[in-house]
């Protein structure tokens, strides 16, 4: 049906003609919207081009792309230089994902500095009372250990600090949004393009996480998609990255809650 | 060859190379599992904290959890499971007896992520405002919806071990006017209490093995859990949490201590089991 309504565009899906085979890919959870829209176009247009799209998070991702359990790994960090040097990969980046603070949408607390959330996230700050909110204890929810989306929070929002060790740990952006929508004293961060009427964000010392403010780089909480693949992509995996970085990969991409590359 | 022969080849065969591939399980945890053990790192792995950052992989909190949970819900579960196998056995054997049972077989077939799913938008909330405070996601969370996962396994248990009462002692006691409910107190439970404590222990290694109920419920926080509470991580949670760490890292090769003490647990649970059962069949 697009290619019909905007037919210029219909030239990214043109390049899959004649081809054939199954891309499978795996990673980070934030790609999988993306993932899921692309391969949807690609294969109802082309009956003969199989995807099979995973989750697991960045590591997996890396890891399996790396052990050529699947074609392409997709991570929302770069690939360490230990990574790209055992597996040989190549790293293409072809969005950009703020990662933003949320709380429950009934929680009056709207906006937090650096420091208050470094001191919540270490255990020293506890109850909602002290950054304006009602008498209740603050819930911690994190993400595991290879998660993607924990490591830029950690990096750039946390400014390295520590995560008490008490803190609930949820395996993927889908159930970080679940645990702090159910539960109205929790705090989380979430993938900006997730950010739904679930969940609110809470603004960063002023800046609240929007596509926009993303964008603009006003929001510095953010980092690359990647979607790497073990050595030169060829065929149809080549064919298939280069769908992301055309103008209509691109739009699923910001259609999603993504920043494009261009 | 005589079809004897024959028969007995292939059960036997059968037999070992059941027994082949649960002791190639256990070899290729310890083999992979070796390095922590060359490099001396098995005490601090046993005793210290799980904190990664700081270059400690201890798994002491996952073995707390592991252990408070199941407990736990042993706890929940056996009093309820031991009414209803009394219910079911002898109260009400016709009736509502029988339709209880037949929905507990049912119940046994149900995926545990089921039970963890609806225990994420039914459970937690609730624990939650019982308390008043915390996530709801705790080790009581999971050691509740592990009862009623490892409750139909026992009550089923529980009514083979009571129904293996011999019908002789029944019939003399009721000769002597016992009431059913004295034949159970007296007659059948002292009788069955072999089967019964092999039905809880046998419920103890699925609860320790159970991964999914504790993944979804318990919160998985590392630090040591204090009460029930708290937020807690078991060993198979342990695992599935950080099974997509690099193959190379320290982390990754804690877990197959995590997986050879979750070995033992269930080994230690099934042998307990067979000794209470076969000593019991030793008596005239």
């Amino acid at each position: 049906m697009l290619c019909f309504a905007a037919g210029g565009w219909c030239g990214a899906l043109d390049a899959f003609n004649g081809e054939t085979g199954t891309i499978r890919i795996s990673g980070g959870t934030a790609h999988i919207p993306v993932m899921k829209e692309a391969a949807a176009r690609i294969m109802s247009s082309h009956p003969d081009i199989q995807i099979s799209i995973a989750g697991g998070g960045s590591g997996v991702g890396i890891k399996q792309v790396g052990e050529g359990l699947v074609d392409i790994g997709n991570s929302g960090r770069s690939p360490s230089d230990e990574e790209v040097h055992k597996y040989g990969l190549k790293m293409f980046k072809w969005a950009v994902d703020g990662v933003g603070v949320v709380v429950n949408p009934k929680n009056p607390v709207q906006s937090l500095t650096t420091a208050q959330l470094k001191d919540i996230f270490a255990g020293t700050l506890t109850n909602w009372r002290q950054v304006g909110g009602s008498d209740k204890g603050i819930n911690l929810y994190t993400r595991d250990e290879a998660s993607g989306t924990r490591e830029v929070f950690w990096k750039k929002a946390l400014a390295k600090g520590d995560i008490t060790p008490t803190a609930n740990v949820v395996p993927s952006n889908g159930a970080m949004k679940t645990a702090v929508a159910n539960d109205p004293w929790g705090i989380g961060f979430v993938s900006v393009g997730h950010i739904d009427a679930t969940v609110a964000p809470v603004a960063l010392n002023g800046v609240v996480p929007t596509l926009d403010t993303v964008r603009q780089g006003t929001y510095k909480v953010a980092r690359g998609l990647y979607s790497n693949t073990k050595g030169a992509p060829t065929g149809l995996v080549q064919k298939f990255i280069d769908y992301l970085f055309s103008p209509e990969g691109q739009e699923i991409a910001a259609d999603k809650g993504f920043i494009g590359i261009k | 060859m005589s079809r004897e022969t024959i028969a007995h080849t292939v059960f036997s065969s059968a037999a070992w190379l059941s027994a082949a591939c649960t002791l190639m399980v256990f070899g290729f945890m310890a083999v992979l599992g070796y390095p922590i053990l060359r490099d001396g790192l098995l005490w601090d792995m046993l005793s210290g904290p799980w904190s990664p950052m700081h270059q400690s992989y201890g798994i002491r909190p996952m073995i707390a959890g592991t252990l408070w949970i199941a407990f736990f819900g042993l706890m929940l579960a056996a009093p309820l499971s031991l009414g209803c196998a009394v219910l079911i056995q002898v109260v009400a054997p016709r009736g509502f007896g029988r339709l209880l049972h037949n929905v507990v077989h049912w119940m046994t077939g149900i995926p545990t992520v089921v039970y963890g799913f609806v225990g994420i938008f039914l459970l937690v909330p609730l624990v939650r405002q019982i308390f008043g405070h915390g996530s709801g996601l705790c080790a009581l969370t999971a050691a509740l919806m592990l009862a009623v996962l490892v409750a139909p396994t026992m009550i089923l248990f529980f009514v083979q071990g009571l129904s293996q009462v011999p019908r002789s002692y029944l019939t003399a006691a009721a000769a002597l006017g016992a009431t059913p409910i004295q034949r159970l107190i007296y007659i059948m439970l002292p009788n069955a209490w072999r089967t019964l404590s092999a039905g809880l222990v046998l419920a103890f290694g699925r609860a320790v093995g159970d991964t999914m109920i504790a993944l979804m419920l318990a919160g998985n926080a590392v630090a040591l859990p204090h009460s029930v509470l708290d937020s807690a991580r078991t060993l198979p949670a342990h695992i599935a949490l950080v099974i997509a760490a690099d193959f190379d890292s320290p982390e990754f090769r804690g877990l197959f201590l995590c997986g050879l003490i979750l070995y033992l647990f269930t080994l230690t649970a099934s042998l307990a089991v067979r000794c209470t059962v076969t000593s019991g069949r030793q008596r005239p």
